[in-house]
């Protein structure tokens, strides 16, 4: 019953490692492909199978409820969109492939873990199989860029690590246990901040480490860096599937072990409402000069965390708002993650051709490639937040969250920090539209990343059309609390 | 056969023209030309045929030909269209000139597959305006209408076209930040996104997140930019001075009209208390607009410029008729919003024509053309004589009824005296009108506009359709005065009066 539970994580871990041992049997590299995305499409199907079942495995260390497999399916669906978009991006790996596809799908499976522990020790090992495998993502490429990307990457990252290791320590200490149920009884007895100033070092110390992972302020300075020189389908990966990760995580703890206390509660909702103002402004201002794509992503996907932050700051104020912030952070995590996957599709192919990431070299890009240049002027459109698309509703329906908890005015520094973002998203998709082109050549793209591109396109104009197929299953999803 | 899906299919019937273009890859221009006519002529004739059907005896139901659907019910928000006497004469000149703009984009030949496709999701935008019943679709439909302008000045415009285009989006995407905040403010108060509904809960009972009247001007600060209310107009004269022709007779047409319908359907119906409570600065506004606007047309020699300017005068009388809050002030103001429509819309095809065909905008350069076009001069002087308000056109009724209206008005003590200084801005209006018909047409004629050609087949069409509506409005307002006078009726009983 456990190996069925666990399903999901199990054939992953079984296909990377299988993946590595084909790779040693075949010549034709794009049967790795071809087998990875088997493996994951499997991986999706056992979570949907598992829908609705209520489990508990590992001597409580892991559930799997609604939540993790929502989590499940959505690493899954990043890293089949990342791996169709590698086929052209892996011919420059030479001998590494298999190992490149298998890392990816170890990280994925670490992220499914992340999403579904519930014990401090077992998520910092999920952590650390995410990270591990993403630190050597990063410098795959093996130049100068994506070498320092790695280098800078495994460094803080394990600054972060031993921040969190020391804050799971701090709250070990002050509560008596790892398990979140466990913290929660000791947490319970407890008043007053204080009382406790242990715990609440803990709790900031754990704020700290997992906000390395979904790149808060003022723990965000890896970003552009990494992002900039890691091959750029990994970045896609990261700012997608790493951040939705961390994400998982830190709902799941900070309610379960710390959220059913209006003392500590509140407390920890305001901090994390001033995060989300200050990493929003500090992600959109940055962003506004910069001149390379990637980093220009990069700090908008700070921005984006800052928006998903007001999500956790709904929670914490007010536990009545669970149910419709926790549904407005899945939204939008699935939202935002087709829509930046989609963004960075359409860069992978655009870089191909050009070799060349800066924004004034996208200059006339629609006459070069016009469904390239449709299809990341759209996202953008959706990463601004304008209709018709997941970004639109995702951001309307996060916001309501937050005025729900009375959040009024970081729903206005978040409105205003939009109007902010569509300057520079739109001054790309003007560079994109109104430029002269440099050539007239036209690019070409590989069918599967075409396929990747058009999926998730057509996935971020549905989330904005019908979003109520997507909010009713996230609605329906439920926390499976000890 | 009851077809309930009447205004679904006229708002949506431009996308879909427009995707249909976007995706033909093997139609040539004049294909692509012809399917943008012909999906925009279809949503003009479907509109009329809803026009013609539209009940607007007293007593009929308010909202016609509604449509509910569900689309975001876990924050109460619905697929919601319906059109009263106010929204529909707006819908009707919204694909009124949707057929129109096409027309006289007939010689674009930049780009022209992005140019129509551009062209017609504007027009679904603003349909959708129009028309929406939920305050979250209202607002879906106002951003959908950005992208489209931008590119449209941005590509396809003249002069400072970038520069203009950013303006626009900027000052849009402001007021649409403000208002969102002050829809989710509402929400969170009354807990529900629907008009009909939010109407009829009388707000000033509700307990409130923030006080009524932020919510109110939240919201107004949008629909003020875009109207555009003085001082929040700089955005207008640059973008229509850089747009092309036809995106500048539907920016003045009906993009502007946004922000008064807004005005009226939901600052004036969901806020009445605090409409009324707020109506002494707002006409006093409305007058800045009427005076500032009229005295800076004064002073303008692009004829593109001028009537940018004129714009903001003109809808100062809306902004003044709305605010006076009686039922004749705002049938005039409503009544302006259609005529204007039709008439700047004139006026700028016009401006389009004479630049086609002399490539010059500067009043101190251009003279004497009446002898090359006479057509062109005949129609803009119609053009102008409406403007300025002459009886027998559109203007005429229009401002007339807006004064009566809020002369008698007794929403506040003096109103009366601005009414006064509002009906200067008439006498200021004749003049730079005049003033810009002689500069352009009379004079003696100049050896330099020997070879200059009057206005073509296509272009004869559309100005004319434009005298047909000036004058049908100028001599029987009735034709829309009643369905209008329908649409305002319940908004005034909302007021108390």
């Amino acid at each position: 019953m456990i190996w069925a539970l666990l399903g999901p994580e199990l054939l992953l871990a079984i296909f990377a490692l299988a993946v590595i041992l084909l790779d040693l049997a075949v010549k034709q590299k794009g049967v790795l492909a071809v087998f990875s995305i088997v493996g994951l499409l499997g991986s999706i199907g056992a979570s949907l199978a598992l829908w609705g079942t209520n489990g508990i495995a590992l001597n409580n260390m892991l559930v799997i409820d609604k939540y993790a497999l929502f989590f499940d399916v959505l690493f899954a669906a990043a890293a089949i969109l990342v791996i169709l978009a590698s086929t052209d991006y892996v011919e420059k790996l030479k001998g590494f492939q298999g190992e490149y596809y298998a890392l990816i799908l170890l990280a994925t499976t670490g992220m499914m873990f992340m999403a579904s522990t519930r014990e401090l020790v077992s998520i910092y090992i999920s952590l650390e199989l995410t990270s591990i495998s993403l630190y050597i993502l990063a410098g795959f490429l093996k130049d100068a860029k994506s070498t320092e990307a790695g280098l800078k990457y495994l460094l803080l990252g394990s600054v972060s690590s031993a921040v969190l290791v020391y804050g799971m320590a701090l709250v070990f200490g002050t509560t008596g246990g790892t398990h979140l149920g466990v913290i929660w009884n000791a947490v319970k007895g407890l008043n007053g901040i204080a009382d406790n100033p242990t715990l609440i070092m803990g709790i900031v110390f754990l704020v700290a480490g997992f906000g390395f992972k979904i790149a808060t302020v003022p723990f965000q300075m890896w970003v552009p860096d990494v992002y900039e020189g890691a091959p750029t389908p990994v970045t896609a990966y990261l700012s997608v599937a790493s951040k939705a990760a961390g994400f998982a995580v830190i709902l799941r703890v900070f309610f379960e072990a710390f959220g059913r206390a209006p003392w500590l509660s509140q407390s920890w909702g305001m901090l994390f409402a001033i995060l989300a103002a200050i990493t929003m402004t500090v992600g959109n201002v940055v962003a506004i000069n910069q001149t390379n794509i990637k980093r220009l992503l990069a700090y908008s996907s700070i921005a984006h965390a800052g928006y998903i932050m007001m999500g956790l700051a709904a929670v914490g104020l007010m536990e009545s708002q669970l149910a419709l912030a926790r549904s407005g952070i899945l939204f939008y995590l699935a939202g935002y993650g087709l829509t930046n996957l989609g963004a960075f599709i359409a860069i992978i192919a655009i870089s191909n051709n050009t070799g060349s990431d800066l924004i004034d070299d996208y200059k006339g890009m629609v006459r070069r490639a016009p469904v390239l240049s449709l299809g990341l002027a759209f996202t953008l459109i959706s990463l601004t937040g304008l209709p018709p698309t997941a970004g639109f509703v995702a951001k309307i329906y996060l916001f309501n969250a937050a005025l729900q908890s009375g959040l009024l005015w970081l729903v206005i520094v978040g409105v205003l920090n939009s109007v902010i973002s569509a300057y520079y998203y739109l001054r790309v998709v003007k560079t994109m539209y109104l430029g002269e082109p440099a050539s007239t050549e036209r690019l070409s793209s590989s069918g599967p990343l075409r396929v990747a591109l058009t999926a998730s396109c057509f996935g971020v104009l549905f989330l904005g059309v019908l979003p109520n197929t997507v909010i009713q299953v996230t609605e329906a999803i439920k926390f499976l609390v000890s | 056969m009851e077809f309930n899906f009447i205004l679904s299919t006229i708002v949506f019937l431009p996308a879909v023209g427009a995707i249909i273009i976007a995706l033909g890859r093997g139609l040539s221009p004049r294909g692509i030309k012809l399917a943008a006519a012909l999906f925009t002529l279809l949503a003009f004739g479907l509109s009329l045929s809803a026009y013609f059907q539209f009940d607007s005896a007293p007593g009929g139901p308010l909202f016609q030909f509604r449509e509910a659907a569900s689309w975001l019910p876990s924050i109460n928000s619905q697929y919601h269209l319906g059109v009263d006497g106010l929204s529909l004469p707006l819908v009707v000149l919204t694909t009124f000139l949707g057929i129109i703009s096409v027309l006289i984009s007939w010689k674009i030949n930049l780009r022209p597959r992005e140019y129509f496709a551009w062209l017609l999701l504007l027009e679904t935008g603003i349909l959708g305006v129009f028309t929406s019943l939920d305050l979250l679709l209202f607002f879906l439909f106002w951003e959908v209408e950005l992208i489209p302008m931008y590119m449209l000045i941005s590509i396809w415009g003249s002069g400072r076209k970038e520069y203009s285009a950013t303006k626009f989006v900027v000052y849009t995407i402001f007021g649409s930040a403000l208002m969102l905040v002050g829809m989710l403010a509402l929400y969170a108060s009354a807990g529900t996104f629907d008009i009909e509904a939010l109407a009829g809960m009388n707000l000033a009972t509700v307990h409130t997140v923030i006080p009524l009247a932020a919510i109110f001007f939240l919201i107004f600060m949008a629909f003020a930019i875009k109207l555009p209310v003085f001082p929040f107009h700089t955005w207008l004269p640059d973008a229509h001075t850089d747009a092309p022709t036809a995106v500048s007779v539907i920016l003045a047409g009906v993009l502007l009209k946004m922000g008064g319908y807004g005005m009226i359907r939901i600052s004036v119906t969901l806020f009445p208390t605090v409409a009324k409570e707020w109506a002494p600065l707002l006409v006093i506004l409305a007058v800045g607009s009427v005076l500032y606007g009229a005295a800076v047309t004064l002073r303008q020699t692009d004829l593109k410029k001028l009537i940018a300017y004129s714009s903001v005068s003109h809808m100062g009388y809306v902004l003044l008729g709305i605010f006076a809050l009686t039922q004749v002030s705002l049938t005039g103001a409503a009544l302006q919003m259609v005529s204007h429509g039709v008439v700047t819309g004139l006026l700028f095809a016009m401006v389009g024509v004479v630049y086609d065909h002399s490539h010059l905008r500067d009043l101190s350069k251009l003279g004497g053309l009446a002898r090359q076009m006479p057509v062109a001069a005949v129609v803009f002087s119609i053009a102008g004589m409406a403007s300025l308000g002459l009886p027998g056109t559109s203007g005429f009724v229009a401002e007339f009824v807006t004064f009566v209206g809020s002369f008698t008005s007794k929403a506040f003590d003096g109103i009366q005296f601005y009414t006064i200084l509002g009906v200067v801005g008439i006498a200021v209006t004749a003049g730079y009108i005049l003033w810009m018909l002689q500069r352009t047409f009379y004079g003696p004629p100049q050896e330099k506009f020997a070879g200059v050609l009057d206005a073509g087949g296509v272009e004869k069409v559309a100005i004319f359709s434009f005298v047909v509506a000036i004058m049908l409005l100028g001599v029987y307002p009735a034709v829309v005065t009643g369905v209008l006078g329908a649409g305002i009726a319940p908004v005034v009983r909302l007021l108390g009066g």
